[in-house]
């Protein structure tokens, strides 16, 4: 079982993300139950999504308090909230990034991936909204789910010209992360020789 | 076919394929959705009913009230404060035998102000004479709107079924559920034919002014009838089975109750965490099962007492509270043991009021405290520090 905890702010389409997350697990095969926590019931308040996902269909009905996989969609929130309570060990955390909110201290073996979400968000849809590229930079932080499943999610999840916005959104948020991570192999084998 | 749908989505193709010709709801958070879905439906034209817009949830079961007695199959929804608006209209349904479908998306009541999770709601009106059904997931809330139907509309029975499913929890949850074919849906439940309607060429009255000489056989063929009812449910468990090829529904489930020394009694989502938490118990060798009440009214005492009877230590866990006394559940499962030589020693526990979260650690929480003595109305994850005095 994978537990998926995205923090977000009502109205920046948490509930979507985790939507489209757990329909590229269904795609997949899996079982997910995807479910959202309000706050206050207005446009702004901090709100969690949850995707928990099994083989088989999950029963349990708690929120996440133990995440293996972190989505922030809204970096102001490391402000003032515990972002990482609870966030495994051997974790890994994509956060959309926000001048001036610092990734907060984490353990050495968890791994956190800083994504411009919203800067592809601009370039692609024209709005902010970086849901669909920190989805494909978590597809290549965690290698959970093929990137085809994410494209084929969001095209059962969208329609017209949003469907093409957001799948190249989702591919650049992934292209973005393989070439960190490329970066950071290089990094590595030169520190090596 | 299996699809990922949110459980009001869910709710919604359900009632669709049950074919309503009237669906009369004022929306409410977090039954909202439902109707919102459902409006949708019709507006595509892949419904043929009508929807009526009300300014109210008292409103709305009038029209529903009105349209089962004019003999069409009708469905409305809601959740806690809208419940209970409904409550004086919620009694005329059972009274007048009409077999109206509602979903009670379940929601704590006011004050203080709060939309989140807990029974409150339909444990409210439990005595109006609706059949009262908790769903435990989504797969399960979509066959037992499905079911209500047969059941509230059954010549024997007429009447009506709330249909309970957690608010935001189920509701606003997605899940990988196997939607039924209309095909399947219109083999096991066949348009309704009432017993009795409204007619202007053959004229009626529902629900007339009845003098003491009267009133009191109304409501005793109301509980009669509640006999009826759980005779019925296993058969429409079975037949929804052969049609459907999964069991769903029914009075009770019991879960790992064999051999096991201490059992969780529960409605609804929180039988999922607790099964859950059972199966991890029983893997270290910890004898615990659960029963789960699916049909809350007529409550299944005869079933109850078979599954419970030989347990030693019960915890009656429920999400809804009688101020003033024992909460209805536990002294309802008390009540069953009442004068019986063999009896657990059944304790009573408060959980996950107002959408206070229930984890793995609450269950556990509740199997600890299982002691020898019985244990009354003690709360769980309760915070004492909101409770001391600050003025």
């Amino acid at each position: 079982m994978k537990e998926i905890r995205i923090h977000a702010r009502a109205g920046q389409g948490a509930i979507t993300t985790a939507t489209i997350l757990g329909y590229a697990y269904f795609i997949e095969g899996k079982f997910p139950y995807a479910f959202p926590n309000f706050g206050a019931a207005r446009m702004g308040a901090p709100m969690n999504a949850f995707v928990r996902v099994d083989d088989k269909p999950v029963r349990l009905r708690s929120q996440i308090y133990e995440p293996d996989y972190l989505l922030i969609s809204d970096a102001t929130l490391l402000r003032g909230f515990n972002c990482f309570k609870g966030f495994k060990e051997n974790g890994i955390a994509i956060i959309n990034e926000r001048e001036s909110f610092p990734v907060p201290e984490h353990r050495p073996t968890q791994k956190i991936y800083v994504v411009p979400a919203n800067d592809i968000a601009m370039e692609t849809i024209g709005r902010p909204l970086g849901n669909t590229a920190l989805l494909g930079a978590f597809v290549a932080a965690t290698d959970e789910i093929k990137l085809d499943s994410l494209f084929e999610s969001i095209k059962h999840r969208f329609s017209g010209k949003a469907v093409d916005q957001n799948l190249l959104a989702s591919k650049k948020g992934y292209d973005y992360i393989l070439t960190k991570k490329a970066a950071a192999t290089r990094k590595v084998f030169a520190a090596a020789k | 076919m299996n699809e990922l749908l949110e459980g009001s989505q869910a709710v919604a193709e359900a009632v669709r394929l049950c074919k309503p010709g009237v669906i009369s709801a004022y929306p409410i958070t977090p039954q909202t959705h439902i109707v919102e879905e459902l409006a949708s439906i019709i507006a595509d034209g892949k419904l043929n009913a009508q929807f009526v817009n009300v300014e109210s949830e008292h409103s709305a079961a009038s029209v529903v009230l009105g349209s089962v007695a004019t003999g069409v199959r009708s469905f409305t929804a809601t959740s806690s404060q809208g419940l209970l608006l409904m409550a004086e209209v919620v009694f005329n349904i059972a009274g007048m035998r009409l077999p109206v479908i509602m979903t009670c998306a379940n929601r704590a009541i006011s004050a203080p102000l709060n939309i989140w999770n807990d029974h409150q709601d339909a444990i409210t009106v439990r005595d109006s004479g609706w059949v009262q059904m908790h769903a435990e997931n989504i797969q399960e809330a979509i066959d037992l709107h499905i079911q209500a139907y047969r059941i509230g509309e059954a010549p024997k029975i007429m009447l009506p079924v709330m249909v309970n499913m957690d608010g935001f929890i189920l509701t606003h949850g997605l899940e990988v559920v196997d939607m039924p074919t209309q095909e399947q849906v219109d083999s096991f439940l066949p348009a309704y034919t009432p017993l009795y309607k409204l007619d202007v060429e053959n004229p009626l009255t529902l629900g007339p002014l009845v003098d003491p000489d009267y009133y009191m056989e109304a409501r005793f063929a109301v509980s009669e009838t509640h006999k009826d009812v759980l005779k019925l449910i296993p058969l429409i468990q079975a037949e929804f089975q052969r049609t459907f090829g999964r069991s769903s529904g029914g009075l009770i489930e019991a879960y790992r109750l064999d051999d096991a020394q201490k059992v969780i009694v529960a409605m609804g989502s929180v039988c999922g965490t607790t099964k859950d938490v059972i199966d991890s118990l029983r893997s270290k060798g910890k004898k615990v099962g659960l029963l789960k009440i699916v049909t809350y009214r007529p409550f299944p005492i005869d079933a109850i007492y078979q599954a419970l009877k030989d347990i030693p230590k019960v915890a009656v866990l429920e999400k809804a509270v009688s101020i003033g006394s024992y909460s209805p559940l536990l002294s309802e499962i008390r009540s069953i043991f009442s004068g019986k030589k063999k009896s657990p020693v059944i304790s009573g526990f408060v959980i996950g009021l107002g959408g206070r979260d229930i984890t793995i650690d609450s269950i556990k929480e509740v199997y600890k405290r299982l002691g020898p003595k019985p244990i009354s109305e003690e709360y769980i994850d309760l915070k004492p520090e909101l409770l001391e005095e600050t003025i």
